[in-house]
């Protein structure tokens, strides 16, 4: 008999499907689990809603539930409840190590243009603030384009989210 | 149909009418729109426009997706058979996003300026909705949204004294919320969208 503690150290090994270094698990996608009468449900929160890694990373998760001999039952929670908050603090650092700035915490209003306009966020490479945004969008929803002027580097921010 | 539909007041999204007729509107409003402004993918005027366009375009069928679920709960089908199985006059959308804007970027970012206000006061109230399930997803629609209102102050601040887009804000904003007959382009982007569906019934992606 499966236990949730085995499902959990399971699903750790799932990596990000577009950021590889981090796991599902760091990225905190995972809100749930429980196990009863051999089916493993899972509640999934998606980042963005129209990431297309989600399909991956739900049928991964299924896939890595049936090799411990059970039944999965993934259950996509469409709310607000997944925040970019709720990546590990270990996530965060894998983040920074492959030079993605980790998200700046969320706010009750939501991010306002001048706080991305401003000198607030730092490269993941140096360090500095020195930084400036170039574009609000990214490679995936879930991230911005910044430059930083000190190390002339430019780099991926981590929307907050 | 020789009249217009007539418009709703803004603070009525869930009001008079059905929960599935509200959230088909929009969910085909963002439907419609992403598809547009996929258009721009690989032509926009510069390459961050290119990534921020195709990313926004990425978010608003997301929405979509996930309104069609909510929807296709009710009415024991799927999301997919919502968005492309049905016929051109059963969609929901306004004529404003129907229309084909490429190559005209003064009245991209024009319609992307107001669509965006537009959109954060129907969001807004389906938040403050005493149904748990629109109001969760509509929390977790704004979140993203706030990047695409962003996105389209920076290029109204960029824009507001040239004549083209003060023309096109003119233009486009008594269409924003009309709703009723489709604009004749919206045939074509139909055929397009629907394609795969209509050759291999029940294709999934």
């Amino acid at each position: 008999m499966v236990t949730e503690a085995q499902v959990w150290d399971a699903l750790a090994e799932i990596p990000d499907p577009e950021i590889p270094p981090i796991s599902i698990v760091d990225l905190g996608v995972v809100r749930d689990v429980s196990v009863e009468n051999g089916t493993v449900h899972v509640e999934f929160t998606p980042t963005f809603l129209g990431c297309p890694a989600l399909e991956v990373m739900r049928d991964q998760m299924a896939e890595r539930i049936r090799e411990l001999g059970a039944e999965p039952d993934v259950e996509v929670i469409l709310d607000d409840s997944w925040s970019t908050d709720r990546i590990t603090p270990e996530g965060r650092e894998k983040l920074r190590a492959s030079g993605f700035a980790p998200p700046a915490p969320r706010q009750a209003e939501g991010p306002k243009l001048v706080q991305l306009q401003s000198k607030a966020f730092k490269c993941p490479y140096c360090g500095s603030t020195e930084t400036r945004l170039e574009n609000i969008f990214g490679p995936t929803p879930c991230r911005s384009v910044r430059y930083c002027e000190t190390c002339r580097q430019p780099f991926e921010q981590f929307k907050t989210i | 149909m020789s009249e217009q539909a007539p418009k709703p007041p803004s603070n009525t999204v869930l009001r008079g009418g059905s929960r599935v007729d509200a959230l088909l509107a929009i969910a085909d409003d963002e439907l419609i729109l992403g598809w547009r402004n996929s258009e721009w993918t690989g032509i926009a005027p510069f390459l961050e426009e290119d990534v921020a366009f195709s990313s926004i375009a990425q978010n608003e069928i997301g929405h979509a997706r996930a309104l069609y679920q909510l929807v296709a709960e009710e009415l024991s089908t799927t999301a997919d058979e919502l968005a492309f199985d049905r016929q051109p006059e059963e969609y929901r959308c306004s004529a404003f996003v129907e229309q084909r804007l490429v190559p005209d970027w003064a009245r991209t970012i024009a319609r992307h300026y107001l669509y965006e206000q537009a959109d954060e006061r129907r969001i807004k109230e389906l938040m403050a909705s005493d149904d748990a399930e629109i109001a969760g997803l509509a929390a977790k629609i704004d979140r993203e949204e706030a990047y695409h209102r962003m996105h389209a102050q920076m290029w109204h601040e960029r824009l507001q004294a040239e004549p083209r887009y003060v023309e096109a804000l003119e233009e486009l904003q008594p269409l924003v919320d009309q709703r009723g007959e489709h604009v004749p382009e919206f045939e074509q982007l139909w055929n397009e969208m629907t394609e795969v569906r209509r050759s291999v019934a029940g294709a999934t992606w």
